[in-house]
C-alpha cells in the first residue's frame, strides 16, 4: 500500500497527496495503531494545509478518535509517522502540545470549577500569568461570547455552552493548530451553526483546524475532508473534487433527483422509491428529504423516469439531473471498498 | 521540571473548597476514630470476669478468694458448684477464668502440706490469658511466702522510666495518630489522579505541556497541608482528651510529621497512577494500609515478630513515624536520637515521588 505519492489530488485509497503549497501543517504517513489483534487505524496517510479546515469523517468506531489522539501525542502509534506543526508525534510530543488546542469528544473540563476558574486554570497550565492571563482570558471570553456566565459552575452549563467553554480553554494559549473531536455532537442546531461560524472565523485568522464529525453538512463546509471506514482512509480531498471522482458517478451513469407528487401536491417519496428500484438500469436509489436520489445507467433518462413513476397514485413527477452530494460520494466509495474487500477475500480463498 | 505546579495547586484548592462534605469528613473522621479507638483499645487488663468453685469453704479458702478479689484483676462474677458448671461458665464466655479450690485446701495448708488451686484460663484471648496467668502465679507465690513467714532473698525493684503507670493509652494513642495520619494521606491522594481519569478531565490535561512532576507535586501540596492541619487536630485531642503527657518538642514533632506526610502522600499518588478507577484505588490503598498496621509495631512489638516480618516492617514509612511519635511524645527524644528515622522518611518520600512520576505517562494507552 506504500507506493510513491504519484496520484493527483484528490488522492484515493490513502496514498499521500502531494502538497500544493508550502509545508503541510499536519502530515500522516502510513500511520497505524493496533490494540492487540485489533487494528484501529490501518496505514492512514494524508496532509492538512495551513489555514484550512480539515473534516475527518467516518462512522463510530472507524478510528477517527484514535487518529486525533495519536496526533495529539495521547497514544503512541504502532507504525508509520505523523508530524504536527513540523514536530514528530513520537519524538516531540511536548513541543506539539505547546502549539495545539484540543477539544475532546467528551466534556473534559472541571464541572465543579466556574467558567472563569476553568479558563484561569488552563491559562496557568500554559504558563500565562498576571495581566497576560487576563488579556488572553478576555480575548477568548469575547470570542465565544461567554462573558455573562463567568461565575457559573461549568457542570451546570448546557451542551452548547460547554462546547464554547471547551473551545475557549483550547484557545487560551493562542494555538495555531486546533484539534476538535466531534465538537458539535449532541448540541442543538443553533449552537451548532454558531460554533461553525466560530470555526470559520478561526480558520480565517490562519489557524489550521482538524475536525472530526459525522454530519455531512459539516463536511461540506470543510476545505478538505478525509473519510475513514473500517480503520482505513477511503478518500481525502476537497469536497468539490471528491464529487468528480470517477468512482462516484462511473462513466455512462448519471444522477437524478425525482420528486413524486400526489394529485393534491403532497410528496410521496416512498412510493416513488419502490417504483424506481424495480426499474432496469437504476443502480442505487435512496430517499433524500421529500425526493428520491438515484444513480442511473445510460438508457435511463428524465423522460423514462417520469413515465415510469407517473400513474399508480402519483400524479406528477419532477425529474432533474443532479450532482452527487458528499454523502453520495462516501456511500459510493464505501460500496466500492466493500466489494473490493469481498473480492480480495474470495480471491484469497480460491 | 515543575511546569503546571502552581496551576494544579490553584485548581486542587478550589476542588477542596467546593466540596465541604469531603473536607468535613476528612477532618473529622480521624478525630472520631481517634476518640473511639483510643477508648476501645485498652490493653490494661483488669476486671477479668472470674468464677469460683470453692469445695473447701474453710477460712483459708475464703482468704484466697478475698485475695483474688483484692488484686483488681479478677472480678468474681459468680460461684459454681460443679466441675461441669465451672467449665460451662468459661465455654459460654460468662467468665474468662475459673478458680477451683479443692476440698482439702485448708486441711493441707494447716498441716503444712502443699495445697493446690486449679486455675482454668480461657486462652482464646491471649492478652487476657497472659495477664491472668501472671497474676495467678504471683498470687500463689505471695500467699506461699506469707505462710512460711519468709521474705524473698532477692527483691527486684523495677523503675519505669517513661509512662510510669504503664498506661497502654500512652503507648497506643501516639501510634494511633501515626496510623490515622497515614490512612488520610494515602487515601486523599490515591483518588487525586484516578478521579481525573474517571471524570475524563485527564485527557484534556494530557494534551497540555504540563509536566509530570508539576502535576504530582501540585496534587500533593494541598493535601499535605490538609494532612498537617489534621496532625495538629489529633495532637490536641491526644493531649487534652486522653491526657497523654507531651515530653518532647512540639516543633520537632510537627516538622517530622511533614517528613512523614511526604512518603504517605507519595504512596497515594503512586496508587493513583496504577489504579484505573476509584474502587481499585481504594482496594490498593488498603493493601498498603492493613499490613502497615500489623507490621509497624503499632500494636504488636516488632521485636517479637519472625525475622521476615520484622524486616518487612522497615519497608513501611509508618514504622519510622511511630518511632518518632513515641520518642518525642513519651520519651522526649530529640533529633539527635531520631535522625535515622527522619532520614529514612525523607528517602522514602523522594523514592516514591520519583517512582510515581516515572510511572505516570502522559499517554492514555
Amino acid at each position: 500500500m506504500s507506493g510513491p505519492p504519484t496520484s493527483p489530488l484528490p488522492s484515493v485509497e490513502g496514498r499521500p497527496a502531494p502538497a500544493p503549497t508550502g509545508t503541510p501543517t499536519i502530515i500522516l504517513q502510513g500511520l497505524t495503531k493496533r490494540f492487540g489483534t485489533l487494528t484501529a487505524v490501518d496505514d492512514v496517510s494524508f496532509t492538512v494545509e495551513p489555514g484550512t479546515i480539515f473534516g475527518f469523517l467516518g462512522p463510530n468506531g472507524s478510528g477517527k478518535s484514535t487518529v486525533i489522539r495519536m496526533l495529539c501525542g495521547l497514544i503512541a502509534p504502532t507504525g508509520g509517522t505523523a508530524s504536527v506543526g513540523g514536530f514528530d508525534v513520537v519524538r516531540d510530543p511536548e513541543r506539539i502540545r505547546e502549539r495545539i488546542g484540543y477539544m475532546s469528544q467528551r466534556f473534559s473540563l472541571y464541572e465543579d470549577l466556574s467558567v472563569l476558574e476553568n479558563l484561569s486554570f488552563y491559562g496557568r497550565v500554559y504558563g500565562l500569568r498576571g495581566s497576560r492571563l487576563e488579556v488572553r482570558r478576555d480575548a477568548v471570553v469575547n470570542l465565544v461570547h461567554i462573558g455573562d456566565r463567568l461565575p457559573q459552575r461549568a457542570g451546570t452549563l448546557s451542551g452548547g455552552w460547554k462546547q464554547r467553554l471547551a473551545l475557549a480553554c483550547a484557545l487560551i494559549h493562542e494555538p495555531r493548530i486546533l484539534f476538535l473531536d466531534e465538537p458539535t455532537a449532541g448540541i442543538d442546531p443553533v449552537a451548532r451553526r454558531e460554533l461553525w461560524d466560530l470555526l470559520f472565523q478561526l480558520a480565517g485568522e490562519g489557524r489550521t483546524l482538524f475536525v472530526t464529525t459525522h454530519y455531512m453538512d459539516e463536511a461540506e463546509r470543510c476545505s478538505e475532508v478525509g473519510y475513514i471506514y473500517h480503520s482505513r482512509l477511503i478518500v481525502s480531498g476537497a469536497p468539490r473534487e471528491l464529487k468528480r471522482l470517477p468512482g462516484v458517478t462511473p462513466a455512462g451513469t448519471q444522477r437524478f433527483e425525482v420528486r413524486c407528487l400526489a394529485p393534491d401536491g403532497a410528496s410521496l417519496p416512498t412510493r416513488g422509491l419502490m417504483v424506481v428500484r424495480r426499474m432496469a438500469g437504476v443502480r442505487d436509489a435512496t430517499i433524500f428529504g421529500d425526493a428520491v436520489h438515484l444513480l442511473a445507467e445510460e438508457g435511463v433518462t428524465a423522460a423514462t423516469l417520469r413515465a415510469a413513476v407517473e400513474g399508480n397514485g402519483i400524479a406528477r413527477a419532477e425529474v432533474r439531473p443532479m450532482a452527487p452530494s458528499l454523502e453520495d460520494v462516501f456511500v459510493a466509495l464505501t460500496h466500492a471498498e466493500e466489494a473490493k474487500r469481498r473480492g480480495a477475500r474470495a480471491g484469497g480463498g480460491a | 521540571m515543575l511546569r503546571g505546579l502552581p496551576a494544579i495547586m490553584y485548581k486542587e484548592f478550589i476542588h477542596v473548597r467546593r466540596d465541604p462534605a469531603t473536607l468535613f469528613l476528612t477532618l473529622f473522621i480521624p478525630v472520631f476514630q481517634l476518640i473511639l479507638f483510643g477508648y476501645a483499645i485498652n490493653m490494661d487488663v483488669k476486671n477479668i470476669p472470674t468464677v469460683v468453685y470453692d469445695l473447701d469453704r474453710g477460712r483459708q479458702s475464703r482468704d484466697m478468694v478475698m485475695a483474688l478479689r483484692n488484686t483488681d484483676y479478677f472480678r468474681i462474677v459468680g460461684e459454681v458448684h460443679s466441675d461441669r458448671a465451672l467449665n460451662d461458665a468459661i465455654v459460654a464466655g460468662r467468665a474468662k477464668v475459673g478458680f477451683k479450690i479443692p476440698v482439702d485446701f485448708s486441711d493441707r495448708l494447716l498441716s503444712g502440706e502443699q495445697a493446690t488451686v486449679l486455675v482454668l484460663i480461657d486462652g482464646s484471648d491471649s492478652t487476657i490469658a497472659m495477664n491472668a496467668l501472671n497474676v495467678a502465679n504471683a498470687l500463689g507465690l505471695r500467699t506461699s511466702l506469707q505462710r512460711i513467714g519468709a521474705t524473698p532473698s532477692v527483691e527486684v525493684r523495677p523503675k519505669m522510666l517513661f509512662n510510669p503507670d504503664l498506661k497502654s493509652h500512652h503507648f497506643i494513642i501516639p501510634g494511633l495518630i501515626g496510623i490515622i495520619m497515614q490512612n488520610i494521606a494515602v487515601l486523599l491522594t490515591a483518588f487525586a489522579i484516578v478521579r481525573e481519569r474517571e471524570r475524563g478531565t485527564m485527557e484534556q490535561l494530557l494534551v497540555t505541556p504540563i509536566q509530570r512532576l508539576g502535576l504530582m507535586l501540585g496534587k500533593m501540596v494541598p493535601y499535605g497541608i490538609l494532612g498537617f492541619v489534621e496532625t495538629c487536630l489529633v495532637l490536641v485531642i491526644m493531649r487534652f482528651i486522653f491526657g497523654v503527657p507531651f515530653a518532647g518538642s512540639l516543633a520537632l514533632l510537627l516538622a517530622l510529621s511533614f517528613l512523614f506526610l511526604l512518603p504517605s502522600l507519595g504512596i497515594g499518588l503512586f496508587i493513583s497512577t496504577v489504579a484505573e478507577n476509584q474502587a481499585q484505588a481504594y482496594q490498593m490503598a488498603f493493601f498498603v494500609i492493613l499490613p502497615s498496621i500489623l507490621l509497624s509495631g503499632f500494636i504488636f512489638p516488632r521485636e517479637a515478630m519472625p525475622p521476615v516480618m520484622y524486616y518487612l516492617g522497615f519497608l513501611m514509612p509508618v514504622t519510622y513515624f511511630l518511632d518518632i511519635l513515641r520518642g518525642v511524645i513519651l520519651r522526649g527524644a530529640g533529633l539527635t536520637h531520631l535522625w535515622p528515622d527522619a532520614l529514612a522518611l525523607m528517602a522514602f518520600g523522594v523514592v516514591i515521588l520519583i517512582l510515581s512520576a516515572a510511572r505516570f505517562q502522559k499517554r492514555l494507552a
